[in-house]
């Protein structure tokens, strides 16, 4: 029941196979040092190297750039045993690219994608998502970052924030105005930016979570950037960019339950063995019913998210409804996630508030699943729209 | 130089097995496979051969029912170049396995073979040694360290009380233990390729092999419940005991 049995309808061996290097990489490599990587608010760069060697970051990407071509299952797999670390940090910034790359990857020229992909995909170099700004974020049409055309560069103006690995990104996936004279979501393009750049400077933002995951606010002042680096055609950025998002938070959902699972998982062991007046926790009735509440959600949720990977690898459904059903599972999962955090740290009590217990950092977790990736009130009236409410 | 590595497919060292209610086995129904431990270092160090130059091909072997493939891939996603599966539904006891990875052996004609020392469910640790006799080659079983020089190899065996170093002429046996080395994981593109490597699937008929089980098990049962300690006021009444209770000295 934790650990979810063979289900061949929707797991082949070879999945089985890669969960099992991917199980293995993160208990040798990550989990043992999470504490730590999380309390000094960073972790190796190495890192990046060590998963890509085991093609972890090149999962999806074409093979001409030393990626692997696989369906979205790998995806599920891989967000949901990078969440067993109980970091949402790590995978946040070690997967930055998952969000970076799709624009370029849908729309890029291929000169651009041969510069910059190979070597993401290969752990050398680190690319990042720059689309939020101080004045708006789910509002993706109305962002004001310029970048006007002078001969062949563009100059590049404005501040973008809360950008995960914003501070170690050598790539950065941008979204600018071209157009100035369109205010909505016609005049927007996507520009490609090295982060040594002059005139960007970047300064660490201190958060509620994601502790050694780097996030950065990032201001252009002025940056000139090769016109080649535009990413599709000038001032149709805005559909390259809505292009990725039903993965993007097929995979949030995932990890979602992924860390709910992991406070079921940690509360249950508690439970089992702590004892009150006599007898373990998990034999009284209150805390027996609040596992339950909580494996019920994750089974939920789980469920939904291998439903809608099935349905999206076969081409199965309307597309309206499969868009409206994953905004739902996101609601779904990261409700999950809130309820389980919640309940494990109450059910560890005292532990539960101690730093170093997963779910103790998960509780602080909760709130970036909620709202990143396209917050809840935002899947919520999305899902609405997209049933023809 | 060709490598021949047998693998065995295990119920996962992770799973909690429980008996059966009859007490004909464990129930196996619904619970996750994997490759046996020992099997995995025995391909690991297979593969390093190959990687050193040493071995010029790493072929897996595994025997059982059809899922035994699946472990063979994994063996192939680790590096081996090709695998045979001996396909059969009867239980495969040690001599049986011998005898059929013996008839491979003939056609194969490896030089080395290299098998886990053990398999971790039934822990027999038979196999090895058995195929050393049936084929007349020489045997270094638990191995810890393994060089090969020209037509000779030297390993270093893991024996009760230390290590010890047995000198062999190719073709030989060696046995896995634990601290050979560390397997690598599958890597991702290796996974995907490894669906492309051969992999030939015979019979024990066709191998000419009689795997008509020779021992039958009366009954498995769970071990004994752990029982609670107890503490001793004397180091007298502790080695009394030791000796008349537990009978261990």
């Amino acid at each position: 029941m934790f650990d979810a049995p063979p289900l061949p309808h929707y797991f082949s061996p070879e999945h089985t196979q890669f969960r099992d290097t991917l199980r293995g990489f993160v208990a040798s490599e990550i989990s043992p040092h999470i504490n730590d990587w999380d309390e000094a608010g960073t972790f190796p760069r190495d890192l990046y190297r060590k998963a890509a060697a085991l093609g972890i970051l090149g999962l999806g990407y074409p093979e001409k750039y030393g990626g692997t071509p696989a369906d979205i299952f790998y995806q599920i797999i891989l967000a949901e045993e990078f969440a067993r670390t109980g970091s949402g940090g790590i995978q946040a910034s070690i997967n930055s690219h998952t969000i970076a790359l799709p624009p370029l990857i849908a729309a890029g020229s291929e000169t651009l994608k041969r510069h910059i992909i190979p070597s993401v995909i290969a752990g050398e170099k680190i690319a990042a998502l720059a689309v939020t700004e101080p004045s708006g974020g789910s509002d993706v049409a109305s962002l004001c970052t310029t970048a006007i055309r002078d001969g062949d560069h563009y100059v590049v103006s404005g501040e973008k924030t809360f950008i995960t690995s914003g501070m170690r990104a050598d790539y950065l996936t941008v979204a600018v105005r071209t157009d100035p004279a369109v205010k909505g979501a016609g005049g927007i393009s996507v520009l490609m930016i090295d982060g040594d750049t002059p005139g960007l400077t970047r300064t660490e933002l201190k958060k509620m979570g994601w502790w050694c995951s780097d996030t950065a606010h990032l201001h252009f002042d002025h940056c000139r950037v090769p016109a080649t680096n535009l990413v599709g055609t000038e001032n149709r950025g805005f559909k390259t960019l809505m292009h990725n998002f039903n993965s993007e938070r097929l995979f949030l959902s995932a990890l979602a339950y992924g860390f709910a699972q992991v406070c079921l998982e940690e509360a249950l062991a508690w439970a089992q063995q702590r004892k009150t007046f006599g007898h373990p926790l998990a034999e009284r009735q209150v805390i027996r019913h609040k596992l339950m509440d909580m494996m019920l959600r994750v089974d939920a949720a789980r469920s939904l998210v291998y439903d809608l990977a099935y349905c999206i690898e076969h081409g199965r459904g309307n597309t309206e409804h499969l868009v409206a059903r994953i905004c739902m599972a996101k609601v779904l999962s990261t409700q999950a996630m809130q309820f389980c955090a919640d309940q494990a740290v109450q059910i560890l009590g005292g532990m539960g508030f101690m730093r170093g217990t997963r779910s103790e950092r998960i509780y602080r977790e909760v709130k970036v699943m909620m709202i990143g990736g396209g917050s809840e009130e935002i899947m919520k009236d999305l899902a609405a729209r997209k049933i023809g409410i | 130089m060709k490598v021949l590595v047998a693998v065995k497919r295990v119920v996962d060292y992770n799973v909690k097995v429980r008996v059966k209610a009859d007490q004909s086995g464990v129930d196996i129904a619904d619970v996750k496979f994997s490759m046996n431990p020992f099997d995995e270092i025995a391909i690991e160090e297979a593969v390093r051969l190959k990687e050193k130059g040493v071995a010029t091909e790493v072929i897996a072997v595994s025997m059982g029912v059809a899922q035994c493939q699946e472990t063979l891939r994994t063996a192939l996603a680790m590096g081996a170049d090709r695998a045979i599966h001996v396909q059969s539904d009867a239980e495969l006891q040690p001599l049986a396995v011998a005898k059929l990875l013996k008839a491979i052996c003939d056609k194969e004609q490896p030089q080395l073979v290299i098998l886990g020392k053990q398999a971790i469910d039934d822990d027999c640790n038979q196999t090895g040694q058995m195929l050393a006799a049936l084929a007349g080659w020489s045997q270094g079983t638990f191995a810890s360290k393994v060089e090969i020089s020209g037509s000779d190899i030297s390993v270093i065996r893991e024996v009760d009380g230390g290590l010890q170093t047995v000198a062999l002429k190719l073709p030989a046996i060696v046995t896995t233990d634990l601290r050979l080395n560390e397997p690598r994981y599958a890597t991702l593109p290796n996974i995907m390729k490894a669906k492309k490597k051969p992999l030939d699937a015979v019979t024990p008929e066709a191998l000419g092999v009689d795997v008509t089980p020779r021992l039958k098990t009366l009954k498995v049962t769970e071990p004994p419940k752990r029982k609670g300690g107890i503490k001793v006021k004397t180091i007298g009444e502790l080695v009394d005991k030791l000796k008349n209770e537990a009978r261990v000295i």
